[in-house]
């Protein structure tokens, strides 16, 4: 009996993926309706549960694909693996406005600078302020804090220890998470309700996933326009983080 | 047929990411330059100019329509796989790192959105008086 249902399970990964979050779909608008009359949206508390769900699997299992490490929800990996979410990102530009997307432009390009030198800055801060005083780890972690991915390629290149390496990984994994789940929360006191705010939060966070999760969580209207600037963002703090934050880091430090 | 819009909208995606590994490989960073961006553009364009020629039928954008009614639930399985214990046991610098760019990311979102105002809208006097007269 296990073992048949482990044969069907396992062998149609992505149908049981789309199985589970269809039920955990399904139980987050309930809750939404029931709990919060519908104001927290039911997205929002999808992707929460989500990541909650990804906090025990990654408990139990020790691995760091969250809730894909159990064996038999490793269906839900390829459902909201990197391909199938790029390629729906893309499908949602579908309902795109062109001249919104014109009259933003300028304020996205200038929103991805004005995004990675403050979350810089701000991780640069916090690792100052936690004792840290040589260029090469502040660098680091200030690169994390850009997004997890511009940490390590940043550390690599400056040729940071591999501990400071796991702190900026940690600092950027942390933001794309405090993204997906406070951005509904934060989204009416600062005026993320139309396109031209969406695509400058999408520049200001930069992280595809949180973007992608917060805005999904706020208004799925919003989606593309934050996502478009935001798919420049790792590309841009990777070239910056190496070349002139590093530079202007050791600049001040000596 | 609903299987063109799919394989427009593959053809997007695939030629966008393409693009952005070649620019990537040009300015010589170790990741996609923009490549979902550049894909949504080219969805975009191409997209309204095929429209336009009447070559996009209603049933062709149902095959767009569809993988993009199920980028919610896309987005809850990316959550269920994000290193969730790793973030959280990277210990409090690295937690107040991540949330502080965030804090301030939010907190400027309001800024730029000002900044870049054509001035015909900014002339609506109700708006910025509170926060700049204290």
């Amino acid at each position: 009996m296990y073992e048949s249902m482990l044969k069907v399970i396992n062998g149609y990964g992505l149908v049981s993926g789309f199985a589970v979050i269809g039920v955990t779909m399904w139980v987050s608008y309930w809750l939404s309706a029931k709990l919060t009359k519908g104001r927290l949206h039911g997205s929002a508390i999808a992707i929460f549960l989500g990541l909650v769900l990804a906090y025990v699997g990654g408990v139990t299992t020790g691995g760091q694909k969250g809730l894909v490490d159990i064996s038999l929800l490793s269906g839900i990996g390829l459902l909201g693996g990197a391909m199938l979410r790029d390629f729906a990102i893309v499908a949602t530009a579908f309902g795109v406005n062109v001249e919104e997307l014109k009259r933003a432009g300028l304020s996205g390009v200038i929103s991805l600078f004005v995004g990675i030198v403050s979350s810089f800055v701000a991780g640069v801060a916090l690792a100052l302020a936690f004792g840290y005083t040589d260029a090469v780890s502040l660098t680091t972690i200030g690169a994390g804090a850009v997004t997890y991915i511009v940490g390590p390629v940043t550390g690599a290149a400056i040729g940071a220890s591999s501990e400071v390496m796991a702190l900026s990984i940690a600092a950027g994994l942390v933001k794309s998470i405090a993204v997906m789940i406070l951005t509904p929360f934060v989204a009416p006191l600062i005026g993320l309700n139309n396109p031209r705010t969406a695509v400058i939060f999408g520049g200001m966070m930069g992280t595809s996933s949180g973007v992608a999760g917060g805005l999904a969580a706020t208004d799925p209207k919003l989606v593309p326009y934050g996502c478009l600037t935001a798919a420049f963002y790792t590309a841009l703090g990777c070239l910056l983080g190496p070349s002139l934050l590093f530079l202007s880091v050791r600049g001040i430090t000596g | 047929m609903i299987i063109y819009g799919v394989a427009f909208l593959a053809l997007c995606t695939l030629a966008g990411l393409f693009i952005g590994e070649v620019l990537g490989k040009l300015i010589g960073v170790p990741a996609n330059v923009g490549g979902v961006g550049i894909a949504m553009l080219l969805l975009i364009f191409i997209g309204s100019y095929l429209n336009k020629r009447g070559l996009f039928d209603k049933k062709s954008e149902q095959g767009v329509e569809f993988w993009s009614a199920v980028y919610i639930p896309i987005v809850v399985a990316m959550a269920a796989q994000q290193n969730v214990a790793g973030a959280l046991s990277g210990g409090p610098m690295a937690i107040l790192a991540g949330l502080a760019a965030v804090g301030l990311g939010f907190a400027l979102v309001p800024m730029l959105d000002r900044l870049g105002q054509p001035k015909t809208k900014t002339a609506a006097p109700s708006k910025p008086i509170p926060s700049t007269q204290r």
